[in-house]
C-alpha cells in the first residue's frame, strides 16, 4: 500500500507565473522592495493553502483507493472518472443542484429586495423588527434544519401540520411528498435574511431627493421602485447573488439532516453524492474523482454567472 | 407627499408580520426547550408550564463551557489568521493588479464550491502525520484556508473602491509603504476589515463538517455537542432544544450586536 | 477522632496523585438511551478504576459510524473503545483493525453471553467485541383494539393476518392508524425491516454467484406487499418514519400494530412516556412463506481499535461495562425495565428483571432463534438477517432504501424504483469485483 499521506505539494509551474507576472507588474508601478516583501509571502501562503489539498484531490481522483479494502491500491487511470460519469445518478445530482441555487436565489433576491423596502419604511419598533427578521442567517445549518424538521415540518407534530389541522386541511408530508421544496425553503429561510441584510444597508443611501423629485413627476411608487430603487441595489444584488451561490452549490448539512438525498434521488445534489461515495463507500479515489469534477462544473458556472455578475461589480 | 395614516399602519403590520414569521422558528425552538419532552411532541401551545428539566438533563451529559469556549477559540483564532493572510493579498491585487488578478479571484472563489467531502481523506491523512486531529490548532488552520477565498475576495472589493487620490497624495508626500498602510490604508479599511472578519466569525462558528470529523473530545466545538443530542432512540425534542438554543445563543447575540458593522463593509462600493 | 480526621486526607492526596497519573481513554458511543446510561455511571467506574478516567464522545449514529470508520479505516488512534454492531464487527475484524479480546477474566463468564449474539461478534472462533445490549424484532398491538374487534391473536401471525387486521383496526378518523412500519430510507432503518420482509417472503439480497436479486419476483411481490399495506394502513409521512417516529407514535396510542426491534419493549412499558403501557400485546414478528429471517438479530458493542494506545485501560472498561455487576447496577439505580437487554443469559433468569418486564422470556426466544448464518429459504453467500456481512452493503443498503422510500411515496413504481436499486447495486459489486 503506498503511503496516502505524502504528496507532491508544491505548486504546478503556472502558479509560479503568475506569482512572477504579479512582482514585476508591481515593480514597474510603484517599485521598491519593502512592498514586495509585504505581499510575497501572503499571496505564496495563500496560493499553497488552496493548492494542497486541490493537488492532494487530484492526485487521490487517479487512484483506486477504498479505505475498506486495504490491499487493492494503485493507479487507477481514468476508471473513477468513467465510473461516476457513467452513473445515472451524476446527471440527476446536477440537477438537483442547479435546482436548489436557482431556487433559492430567486427567493431570496426577489424577497430579500421586498422586504428591503418593507424594512426601510418608518415603522414602530423597526430596529426590532430589523433584528428579528434578520436572526435566522446567524444559527448553525445542522440546527435549523432539526428545527425545521422536527419542530416546523414534521407531518404528525410539526407547527405547520397542526395548522393545516386548524383550516381542516390535510398535513403535508413535506419531506416524502415535497422533498426539494421543503430544502429550498429551509436553505432560503437562512439566506432570506443575508440578502435582507445586505439590500437593507444598500438601500438606506438611496437619495431622498431622487425619490421626491421622481414623484413630484407623477412617479407613483411602483414606478419608484423599478426606475430608481432597483438600478440603485443592482450592485448589492451582485454582492448578494456570488456569496450566495458559493455557499449553495455546497449545500450539505441540511440534506444530510433531513432528508438523506431521497426519496430516492430526489434530493441528492452533487456534494450529497460525493457524500454518498466518499463515506458510506469509502471509496477516495471515486470521491476526489467527484470533487475534481465538482470544480470544473464550479469554474463553468464562475465563467458564465459569476463573470456576468463580477461585470455588474465592476460598473 | 406624506403617506396616510392607516397605510402606515398597515405597513407596520406586515412588517412586523413578517418578521415574526421568519423568527418564529427559533422563538419555537427556545420555547420547546423549557417544555417536557411529552408536552414537546404534544399539539403546539404557547401555554405550558415551563420546567428547566432538559437544561438539567443536558448539563449532566455534557460540559457546555468546554465546547463552547473551544467554538470561540477556533472562530476568533481562524478569521484572526486569515486576516493577516488576506490583508496584503487583497492589498496587492486591489492596487497593483495585473491582467491575470481577476482570473485568480475568481478560481480561487470556485475552490470554495469544491464540497468538503471530496477532501476529507486527503486531510485526515495529513492531520493524522501532523498530529494535528482534534486539536484547536488544526481545527484553526482548516477554517481559515476554508475562509480565506470569501476573505481575500471580500476585501478585494473594498479596497479596490477606496479612493485612490488620497493614496496617491499620501505616496506624493514621500510616505513609505508601511506608513502608507498605517496612517492611510488602515483607518481608510477599518470597516472593511471589521466587516469581512465578523463575517468569518459567524462561518466558522456555525461549520459542521470539519469540526465533526477532525475532531473527538479536546477541540470538539459546539456543532458536535448538538451532535450528541440529536436523533438518538426515544423522545429527545426538549434536549435537543434546549441544547440548541445554548449553542446557538453566543452567535446570535453576536449577530444582533455587530450587525450594523457588519454589513457597512459588505455594502461599501454598492451604498457609495 | 483527630487520628480519623487525617486518613480520609491522606487517602484523599493518593487518590489525586493517582488520578493525575491516571490513563484516560476516550470512548466512542451512540446517543441511545442505554448508552446515555453507561455515561451518567461514569463515577461508578472511575471510582473502582482509580487509575483511569473516562472521556467520552457521544455521537447521533448516522455521524458517529461515519466518525469511527473514517479513523479506523486511516488508523488515526483517535478513540480507544468504538461502539459498533454486528455488522461491523467481522469486516474490521477481518482487517485487523480490531484487538482480539482473548483472555478474558474468570468473573466476566464470557459463557454467560447469548450464543447468538457471541457468533455474531466473532471472527474465525475469536470475539473481537463485548456485547452492550442486544435485539431481535417482534410485533407489538393494542391489545384492547384487538379485543373490541374480536380478534384472536395466533401464536406466529403471519403477513396476510397482519394486512387483515389492519385493514380492519384502520380509523384515521380517530388518528389510530392500521399498522406502522419503518420507512425513513438507511440500512438500518427502512432496509432492517424490508429485508426481513424479503427473507420470510422467500427473497435474498444476492445468489451464490453474487448478482444482486433486487428484482427478482420475491422482492417485487415483498415491497409491493409493504407499499401497499403502508398506503393503505399506516399513518400519514409513514416514509419519513424510523424506529424513533414509530416509538413515539405507538406510545401515544397512535398504531394497532409495529414490527419493529425488541428493546423498545422496556420504553413501552416505562409508564411515564408511554400511554399504552396497560394495553399493549406482543407476538412474534410475522412470516410468510418461511420463517427463516423473519425476524433480525442486531447487537451494539464496545470494541477496542488496533491504533489504541491504551489497549488494557480499555479492556478494563469495555469488560466492565458488559458485566453483570453493570446490568445489576443499572438495574438497582435505574430501574429494571432499563438494563440493557439482550446480552447476558443471567439477566433473563433474575427475578427482579423478569418481574419488571413481562416480555423478557419472549425477547430471549427471538434472539435465540435469529439465525444469521442461515437467513434465506434459498441458499445465500452472505452472513446477516437483516444486512449483507460486506463492506459494500451500507452503501448499497442506503441506495436501496432510498429507492424503497421512492416507491412508497410514489415517486416511482415499485418496478421503476427495484430496477433502479438492482442497476446501482449490480454497478457497486462490479466494481468492488464480485461479478464481471
Amino acid at each position: 500500500m503506498t503511503t496516502p499521506g505524502s504528496f507532491p505539494g508544491s505548486p504546478p509551474p503556472t502558479f509560479a507565473v503568475n506569482l512572477m507576472n504579479k512582482t514585476r507588474a508591481y515593480g514597474r508601478t510603484v517599485g521598491g522592495l519593502r512592498s514586495l516583501s509585504l505581499q510575497a509571502p501572503a499571496v505564496t501562503l495563500l496560493l499553497l493553502w488552496m493548492l494542497v489539498p486541490l493537488g492532494m484531490t487530484l492526485w487521490f481522483s487517479f487512484q483506486r483507493y477504498n479505505l475498506l479494502m486495504p490491499g487493492m491500491t494503485g493507479f487507477a487511470g481514468l476508471e473513477n472518472y468513467e465510473y461516476l460519469l457513467t452513473d445515472p445518478a451524476l446527471w440527476s445530482a446536477m440537477g438537483v443542484t442547479l435546482l436548489l441555487v436557482g431556487w433559492v436565489l430567486i427567493i431570496t433576491v426577489v424577497g430579500g429586495t421586498l422586504l428591503a423596502v418593507l424594512f426601510q419604511q418608518d415603522f414602530l419598533g423597526r430596529g426590532v423588527a430589523r433584528v428579528l427578521a434578520i436572526s435566522p442567517f446567524f444559527v448553525m445549518p445542522t440546527v435549523s434544519a432539526l428545527v425545521w424538521k422536527n419542530m416546523m415540518m414534521h407531518p404528525a407534530n410539526g407547527v405547520l401540520a397542526w395548522l393545516a389541522n386548524l383550516f381542516g386541511l390535510p398535513a403535508v408530508d413535506w419531506f416524502s411528498s415535497l422533498p426539494l421544496t421543503s430544502i429550498v425553503i429551509i436553505v432560503a429561510w437562512q439566506w432570506l435574511p443575508f440578502a435582507l441584510l445586505i439590500l437593507l444597508t444598500a438601500i438606506q443611501s438611496l437619495d431622498d431627493d431622487q425619490v421626491e423629485a421622481a414623484r413630484m413627476d407623477g412617479a407613483g411608487p411602483i414606478a419608484v421602485f423599478f426606475f430608481i430603487t432597483l438600478p440603485h441595489l443592482k450592485r448589492a444584488i451582485s454582492v448578494v447573488i456570488m456569496i450566495e451561490m458559493i455557499f449553495l452549490l455546497t449545500i450539505f448539512a441540511e440534506i444530510f439532516v433531513t432528508t438523506s438525498g431521497g426519496p430516492g434521488l430526489a434530493t441528492t445534489n452533487l456534494a450529497y453524492l460525493i457524500y454518498i461515495q466518499a463515506l458510506l463507500d469509502f471509496d477516495v479515489g471515486t470521491a476526489s474523482a467527484g470533487g475534481v469534477i465538482a470544480i470544473i462544473l464550479a469554474n463553468i458556472v464562475a465563467i458564465f454567472l459569476v463573470r456576468m455578475v463580477a461585470k455588474n461589480l465592476e460598473s | 407627499m406624506t403617506t396616510p395614516r392607516y397605510k402606515r399602519f398597515l405597513l407596520a403590520v406586515l412588517a412586523w408580520a413578517i418578521a415574526l414569521i421568519i423568527f418564529f422558528p427559533i422563538l419555537w425552538m427556545a420555547l420547546t426547550g423549557f417544555k417536557t419532552e411529552t408536552a414537546a411532541i404534544a399539539d403546539p401551545s404557547f401555554l405550558f408550564s415551563p420546567t428547566l428539566e432538559s437544561y438539567v438533563a443536558v448539563h449532566a451529559r455534557a460540559d457546555y463551557l468546554k465546547f463552547a469556549l473551544n467554538s470561540v477559540v477556533v472562530a476568533f483564532g481562524s478569521t484572526l489568521l486569515a486576516l493577516l493572510i488576506a490583508i496584503p493579498s487583497a492589498y496587492s491585487m486591489a492596487f497593483l493588479p495585473t491582467p491575470r488578478t481577476k482570473g485568480t479571484l475568481l478560481w480561487m472563489l470556485s475552490t470554495k464550491m469544491l464540497p468538503p467531502v471530496g477532501v476529507l481523506m486527503p486531510i485526515y491523512l495529513l492531520f493524522r502525520d501532523t498530529g494535528l486531529l482534534d486539536t484547536l490548532t488544526g481545527l484553526i488552520i482548516v477554517y481559515t484556508l476554508m475562509n480565506l477565498p470569501i476573505v481575500v475576495w471580500m476585501l478585494y472589493t473594498f479596497f479596490k473602491d477606496l479612493p485612490r487620490d488620497i493614496l496617491e497624495a499620501g505616496r506624493m508626500d514621500g510616505a513609505s509603504t508601511l506608513q502608507e498602510v498605517r496612517h492611510l490604508l488602515l483607518p481608510l479599511t477599518l470597516p472593511g476589515i471589521a466587516s469581512t472578519g465578523l463575517l468569518a466569525v459567524i462561518l466558522s462558528w456555525n461549520e459542521s463538517f470539519w469540526s465533526l470529523n477532525l475532531t473527538s473530545s479536546d477541540a470538539a466545538p459546539l456543532t458536535a455537542y448538538i451532535a450528541s443530542f440529536s436523533s438518538p432512540e426515544g423522545l429527545f425534542w426538549a434536549k435537543l432544544s434546549a441544547a440548541s438554543t445554548m449553542a446557538i445563543a453566543p452567535i446570535l447575540v453576536f449577530g444582533w450586536l455587530t450587525q450594523k458593522q457588519m454589513v457597512r463593509g459588505l455594502t461599501f462600493g454598492a451604498v457609495k | 477522632m483527630r487520628l480519623r480526621h487525617t486518613l480520609p486526607v491522606a487517602g484523599a492526596m493518593t487518590f489525586a496523585s493517582l488520578s493525575a497519573n491516571a490513563e484516560t481513554i476516550t470512548v466512542a458511543t451512540v446517543n441511545n438511551n442505554d448508552m446515555v446510561i453507561m455515561q451518567s455511571l461514569t463515577d461508578a467506574f472511575e471510582k473502582a478504576h482509580p487509575d483511569i478516567t473516562l472521556d467520552w464522545v457521544v455521537l447521533e449514529e448516522n455521524v458517529l459510524r461515519q466518525r469511527m470508520t473514517t479513523d479506523i479505516a486511516t488508523q488515526g488512534g483517535q478513540f480507544d473503545v468504538m461502539t459498533i454492531g454486528t455488522y461491523e464487527v467481522p469486516i474490521w475484524a477481518e482487517r485487523e483493525w480490531l484487538v482480539p479480546l482473548e483472555d478474558l477474566p474468570e468473573e466476566y463468564q464470557v459463557d454467560d453471553l447469548l450464543s447468538s449474539v457471541r457468533d455474531g461478534l466473532s471472527q474465525n472462533g475469536a470475539l473481537y467485541a463485548l456485547p452492550f445490549y442486544g435485539e431481535s424484532s417482534m410485533m407489538y398491538y393494542r391489545q384492547d383494539l384487538f379485543d373490541e374487534a374480536g380478534i384472536e391473536m395466533p401464536e406466529q401471525p403471519t403477513w396476510e393476518q397482519v394486512r387483515d387486521w389492519a385493514s380492519q383496526l384502520h380509523k384515521p378518523g380517530e388518528e389510530t392508524y392500521g399498522i406502522c412500519l419503518r420507512g425513513k430510507p438507511g440500512w438500518g432503518e427502512n432496509m432492517a425491516l424490508v429485508s426481513t420482509m424479503v427473507n420470510t417472503f422467500g427473497g435474498r439480497w444476492f445468489d451464490e454467484e453474487w448478482d444482486p436479486q433486487l428484482d427478482s419476483e420475491a422482492w417485487q411481490e415483498t415491497v409491493s406487499f409493504y407499499v401497499d399495506l403502508l398506503d393503505e394502513y399506516g399513518p400519514p409521512g409513514a416514509s419519513s418514519n424510523g424506529f424513533n417516529e414509530n416509538l413515539a407514535l405507538f406510545s401515544r396510542g397512535n398504531c394497532a400494530m409495529w414490527v419493529d426491534a425488541t428493546s423498545a419493549a422496556g420504553k413501552l412499558y416505562g409508564a411515564d412516556e408511554s400511554k399504552v403501557a396497560d394495553t399493549l400485546g406482543f407476538a412474534p414478528a410475522p412470516i410468510a412463506e418461511t420463517p427463516k429471517g423473519s425476524h433480525w438479530l442486531w447487537s451494539w458493542a464496545l470494541a477496542i481499535p488496533t491504533s489504541s494506545d491504551s489497549k488494557e485501560a480499555a479492556k478494563e472498561f469495555i469488560t466492565w461495562a458488559t458485566s453483570q455487576e453493570y446490568i445489576e447496577l443499572v438495574g438497582e439505580q435505574k430501574g429494571w425495565t432499563s438494563v440493557p437487554p439482550g446480552t447476558r443469559e443471567s439477566t433473563y433468569a433474575n427475578e427482579n428483571y423478569q418481574q419488571a418486564a413481562p416480555f423478557a422470556g419472549f425477547v430471549l426466544e427471538a434472539m435465540k432463534s435469529a439465525d444469521p448464518t442461515d437467513s434465506t429459504l434459498e441458499p445465500s453467500p452472505y452472513n446477516g438477517v437483516q444486512f449483507v456481512g460486506i463492506p459494500e452493503f451500507q452503501s448499497i443498503g442506503t441506495q436501496v432504501g432510498q429507492m424503497v422510500a421512492a416507491a412508497l411515496t410514489g415517486e416511482r413504481s415499485v418496478e421503476q424504483a427495484l430496477q433502479a436499486a438492482q442497476r446501482s447495486t449490480e454497478r457497486t459489486m462490479q466494481r468492488a469485483g464480485y461479478m464481471d
